[in-house]
């Protein structure tokens, strides 16, 4: 089994198989050849147009004459090390920690109540933007942030105090506020692996058996739902060592992560930094590799251990602490970003605020008025570009479920490594290159291009999201249906997705939230010209004005919370009359 | 009208390993019961027969409906009803809704939905069809599942573990009138089970599946 | 790598420029121009990170509506990104209508672009208002000593001050003085982290202050004895970073960053290119009303903010229109408003209309800017190869975590 014959099975259903009946070439099947096409062409391409100039071929800037030297000239940066350590150490730890938080939560609470409140609180800060939710935190955090004015009264503090908590140098708060963010992902991954490894049932067994909760769901549940939220961890130790905007605001700056000296090098007045960048990009996606091999090898470590532990047959002395521990942990994370965001509105809204008053001096509506009309002209754009990356993706993702259905031919572990690929892939090692692509194509800055470029790293977590839901409908519907006569197609649309009506509209929101939180795609593919939410709200960010930073982030977070409000509420309505399917 | 459902010479394997062998005739009206125990490939027969079956087995063989092949048929065209052990009523539709999926196309709407309220009413379901199936009682949705099949003019009825989920006196009462009604229709039946009661109940023949089944 | 090269030809024959397009604009014939500019739109990059900023801009646009351009301000956060964009244009093959119509830029930048032959022009002294231009008084014809030749269009002056709480502390009259305020007052003091505009200027700042011979800052750092020249600098600054906010081990990235620190009381003292900056942000609620400005005894650096036009922007008409109106009297009154911008003109007073002269005078200074005689006369910026190579260094020695 090779690649080649993972691509053959992704794409088998370009051929209706016999089950299908009809032997022609369908529209249905031509679906997954389009989205791999859609999702690998631009990644491809860009690692493409990094590659050439990372061995100094540039000829915009006179340079093309091949060699190492961009390498030489990278590794003769100093600050390269510390860069380099702190990539790593962030994603590793980031991710070690937001797997722990998640594991020690379900864990120790799953199907309790607090557990039900915690779920609720962090399922709408999956769709927080990172820049608006690293910003809150900074503004939580930080000497004179808003903890620090809210203890002063009992410090004693006229003068934030001078101590480093933003922008440390081993990167520990960068590594909190990812944590924070990737949190509510990791956990509603695995929420949706529960429902396939049969938890309750196995919690049942493994507590008559005398076992704690956290024992007993460590030995007997997390091994399947790890196997099943594998790839979107690795997603989250990726994401973690290349992020760009939460490490500016977050993370140290003397040296800073290698992911935001790349963007430095490719702003650089100087053009022959250009190749510097590339050479970097290459080297950071070589880090992502290392890392995720690492984890890998990680993997196979506590899996050989994890045996012994369970053969040892010990009960769980320790969950005791362990069980406060997680749900205390998995609080202060949804807490540390609500919180965040409560203070971005609070700043929208300041008059007057200086340290120590724990608030403003005075309220008022001149930020929102100031910002108001940028805010609709921008909203407007972003919707526009959100709806269509949704709409096609939508289409995209059940095409290809569809497609994957009627062949029978699921889709591969490793066909499952080639739709995550866009999201393992650090952004700014192919985004700068799928620039010149589309340059050269003359086919930038145009609003479809952006939605294209959007589609990209929609699509994955619109498979993510649709993927299991959709496998999970029982197929004896489908055959009931057909059995009474219905085509593929009217099971398709008059059973198929009427059921699975509620799972199709998160996804969609789920979909529309990742187009409204892209910076870099917008900001390259549009050249600048097409203004989102976001590209408007990190532009002002470097100006570090709170009041500006709180409207656009407080009207960011609106822009993907609405889509989520309607995925509950419309189901809810259209199916009040129809109790089996209320979640 | 009445055929009967032959299956000639069918072989199904897994991956080269031999499932199912099976050649058999069933007449209008009767019902063959197809035993063994679990995982030994009841329920990919009825998938095969069906035409559902996953891409993961062979076959070979022919199913046919007296002189008619419908063995490289779509299943919609088949004209096969199917009952499981779960109900499976559409739960976004209403009942009456549910027996509309299954009436035959064609008819005016008047008509369409007196037949709907004469199907209801035989089943002792008059005035349910705006009700949601998921407030139906157990036995009350078997019925609908029965009647929605037999509205869509089955020729031949496959029966997969149909009376497992039912409570025993349940089971029997929706049994009787399943066998009844197919015997009533002539319609040749295929039931897979693994409880005795329901082969002695249909009557019919009974063909027992082991496991690796080389038997010719 | 010859096996590489092979297939480069290809691929180069794709991303090679074209000769640059005649498209016959004449920038000495006016009346062609404004009626070439009428309809364009011209999308100016300019760094987004100013709310004041982004409201003058828009106001800008306004004014170029009215003769019949219509201007979309692009919001950067920083202006590299524009000069990234114009080249990966020029690499992609796209010699014409470019993404680019306009550029607010200065310094390394416009070095930069102008030395790739990234810009269009000479069209700045062709400009019916550049007639208003104090050409004697202010450096608007050179740009950290490269001669701007008619490739870029000034449109606002600005001069390094000091920002400070007079709650806290007294002006400081030298790079000096200050070194032993912040020793007195540890942590109370940062500067945004070069390469950041702002942070280089104060490297620069404190370099001419400390070097004893400020006249080969004029020249090219590699033809001078950069070791020597800088050594009183890096003495200085080794001596400066134990007692700067966080010990130096953090910087704010940017001006308006270094701005929240103090706004937020985290420092006393915060260095500023804009006279006018710290009375617009009391205006607005971000500073306290305690905040004044001062400059050094010995004066301090100051330069002009341009604008300039992409060699293949396909709106140069309309880009012209809007540099122009940039340098309408109204507009530069409008900017040098402490109540909206705070940014010195370039125009001359002396060759101003009365009335012109009048709406000048009577600009209230805002309560922290300095009148022009306490401010000075600025010193002249040093060859842009110094601003590279102290940032380069600094970044080497405090910014690379050794």
């Amino acid at each position: 089994m090779g690649p080649d014959n993972d691509l053959m099975r992704l794409l088998a259903p370009l051929w209706a198989g016999k089950n299908g009946g009809s032997g022609r070439l369908s529209a249905v099947g031509l679906i997954p050849a389009l989205t791999l096409m859609a999702m690998l062409g631009p990644v491809c391409a860009g690692l493409l147009g990094t590659l050439m100039p990372s061995l100094g071929y540039l000829p915009a800037a006179g340079l093309s004459t091949l060699s190492f030297d961009p390498f030489i000239q990278l590794f003769e940066w100093p600050g390269l090390p510390v860069a380099m350590r702190l990539s790593i150490s962030t994603g590793l730890l980031a991710t070690l920690l937001s797997l722990g938080v998640v594991t020690l939560t379900l864990a120790g609470w799953y199907d309790t109540g607090p557990f039900r409140v915690l779920e609720r609180l962090l399922s709408p800060l999956l769709s927080v933007p990172h820049a608006a939710a690293a910003f809150g935190l900074a503004f939580l955090v930080a000497p004179s942030g808003w903890l620090s004015r809210i203890a002063s009264p009992l410090t004693g503090w006229v003068r934030p105090p001078d101590v480093l908590i933003l922008q440390d140098e081993w990167g520990l708060t960068l590594t909190a506020g990812m944590v924070a963010k990737e949190v509510p992902f990791l956990l509603l991954m695995a929420l949706a692996a529960l429902g396939q490894a049969d938890a309750r049932r196995r919690m049942r067994v493994a507590q008559a058996l005398g076992y704690g909760r956290i024992t007993g769901w460590l030995k007997t549940v997390f091994p399947p739902v790890y196997a099943q939220i594998r790839l979107p961890v690795y997603v989250v130790l990726a994401y973690s060592m290349s992020v760009v905007d939460v490490a500016m605001i977050l993370g140290p700056s003397t040296p800073a992560p290698l992911s935001v000296q790349v963007v430095r090098w490719m702003s650089d007045p100087d053009l022959s930094q250009r190749l510097t960048a590339a050479a970097a990009a290459l080297l950071q996606g070589g880090l992502v590799l290392t890392a995720l091999t690492l984890w890998r090898a990680g993997e196979a470590v506590v899996a050989r251990l994890g045996v012994l532990w369970i053969a040892r047959g010990s009960r769980g002395a320790l969950d005791p602490v362990l069980r406060p521990l997680g749900l205390a942990l998995g609080a202060m994370s949804a807490l540390a970003v609500l919180a965040g965001l409560a203070g971005l509105a609070v700043w929208s809204f300041a008059g007057y605020w200086a340290f120590p008053e724990a608030l403003p001096q005075s309220f008022d509506l001149r930020s929102w008025a100031r910002h108001l009309p940028g805010i609709l002209s921008t909203g407007g754009t972003t919707v526009l570009i959100a709806v269509l990356a949704t709409g096609l993706s939508l289409i995209l993702v059940i095409g290809c479920l569809e497609s994957e259905f009627r062949s029978g031919q699921n889709l591969t572990q490793r066909g499952l490594w080639l739709i995550y690929l866009p999201l393992l892939v650090p952004q700014t090692a192919f985004l700068p290159g799928l620039q010149t692509l589309l340059l050269s194509l003359g086919a930038d800055r145009a609003i479809w291009a952006v939605v294209l470029a959007h589609l990209v790293f929609v699509l994955p977590y619109a498979f993510l999201s649709l993927g299991d839901p959709w496998r999970a409908w029982d197929r004896r519907n489908s055959t009931v249906a057909a059995a009474l006569g219905a085509s593929p197609r009217g099971v398709l649309w008059r059973v198929r997705l009427p059921m699975l009506l509620r799972p199709i509209l998160t996804t969609a929101a789920v979909a529309f939230a990742v187009s409204v939180g892209q910076y870099l795609p917008t900001l390259l593919v549009g050249g600048g010209r097409v203004s989102t939410l976001t590209t408007e709200a990190v532009a002002l960010a470097s100006g570090g004005d709170r009041r500006a930073i709180g409207v656009y982030g407080v009207s960011q977070t609106l822009a993907v919370l609405g889509p989520f409000i309607l995925a509950l509420a419309v189901p809810a309505v259209v199916w009040r009359n129809r109790r089996s399917l209320h979640g | 009208m009445a055929d009967s459902l032959i299956l000639h010479n069918v072989r199904i394997s897994r991956r080269g390993a031999p499932l199912v062998s099976i050649d058999h005739t069933i007449a209008p009206g009767t019902v063959l019961t197809v035993m063994g125990p679990s995982g030994v490939g009841k329920s990919t027969l009825l998938s095969y027969v069906a035409g559902t079956l996953s891409p993961d087995f062979e076959a070979s063989g022919k199913v046919c409906l007296g002189a008619t092949d419908i063995t490289d048929l779509p299943p919609a065209k088949r004209r096969i009803g199917i009952l499981f052990q779960d109900d499976l009523l559409f739960p976004h539709l209403s009942v009456g809704a549910n027996l509309a999926f299954g009436l035959r196309p064609g008819g005016t709407r008047a008509h369409r939905r007196q037949r709907i309220e004469s199907a209801l009413s035989d089943i002792e379901l008059e005035g349910y069809a705006d009700r949601d199936p998921a407030t139906l009682s157990g036995g009350q949705k078997a019925r609908v599942a029965l009647m929605r099949m037999l509205l869509s003019e089955p020729r031949a009825l496959l029966l997969d573990e149909a009376f497992s989920g039912l409570d025993v006196s349940l089971r029997r009462q929706i049994r009787a009138l399943v066998f009844d009604r197919a015997r009533r229709m002539h319609l040749p039946v295929l039931m897979v089970t693994h409880d005795q009661e329901d082969a002695e109940a249909a009557g019919g023949a009974v063909e027992r599946l082991t496991v690796a089944n080389l038997s010719a | 790598m010859p096996r590489l090269s092979t297939a480069l030809p290809l691929l180069a024959a794709l991303t090679a420029p074209l000769p640059a397009l005649s498209d016959g604009l004449d920038p000495s014939d006016w009346d062609s121009v404004l009626e070439q500019a009428q309809g364009q739109t011209v999308y100016w990059h300019a760094w987004g990170g100013s709310t004041a900023t982004n409201d003058f801009i828009a106001w800008i646009g306004e004014q170029a509506a009215k003769q019949g351009v219509t201007l979309e301000h692009v919001k950067l956060s920083d202006t590299a990104d524009a000069v990234t964009r114009v080249l990966n244009e020029k690499q992609a093959g796209r010699d014409d209508d470019s993404a680019v119509d306009m550029i607010w830029i200065n310094g390394p930048n416009f070095a930069a672009m102008k030395e790739a032959d990234l810009l269009f022009g000479p069209f700045a002294e062709q400009l019916p208002n550049w007639q208003y231009v104090d050409t004697e008084g202010k450096t608007v014809q050179s740009d950290f000593t490269v001669p701007t030749e008619g490739y870029e269009s000034p449109w606002a002056m600005a001069q390094v001050v000091y920002m400070y709480d007079t709650a806290d502390m007294e002006p400081q009259p030298s790079a000096e003085a200050i070194l032993k305020w912040a020793q007195a007052n540890p942590g109370r003091f940062t500067y945004p982290q070069p390469p950041d505009f702002l942070g280089s200027t104060f490297l620069k700042q404190t370099l001419i202050e400390l070097t004893d011979n400020s006249d080969v800052l004029s020249g090219s750092a590699d033809e001078a004895d950069y070791a020597a020249v800088t050594a009183p600098l890096w003495e200085y600054l080794d001596a400066l970073t134990p007692v700067l906010w966080r010990s130096g081990s953090a910087y704010p990235a940017t001006g308006p960053a270094q701005l929240q620190l103090m706004a937020d009381n985290e420092i006393d003292l915060a260095i500023s290119f804009s006279p006018g900056e710290a009375s617009t942000a009391i205006a607005n609620n971000q500073l306290r009303d305690t905040v004044r400005t001062f400059v050094l005894e010995n004066g301090t650096l100051g330069n002009a903010s341009y604008v300039a036009i992409p060699y293949n922007s396909g709106s140069k008409a309309g880009a012209m229109v809007v540099a122009n109106t940039l340098l309408s009297p109204e507009a530069q009154a409008r900017a040098q408003d402490p109540a909206i911008l705070g940014y010195g003109t370039v125009l001359s007073m002396d060759k101003l209309s009365p009335e012109e002269r009048e709406t000048f005078d009577a600009l209230e200074l805002g309560i922290a800017t300095l009148t022009p005689a306490e401010l000075g006369s600025a010193q002249p910026e040093p060859h842009p190869s110094w601003m590279s190579r102290v940032t380069e260094d600094w970044t080497r020695r405090y910014g690379a975590g050794q």
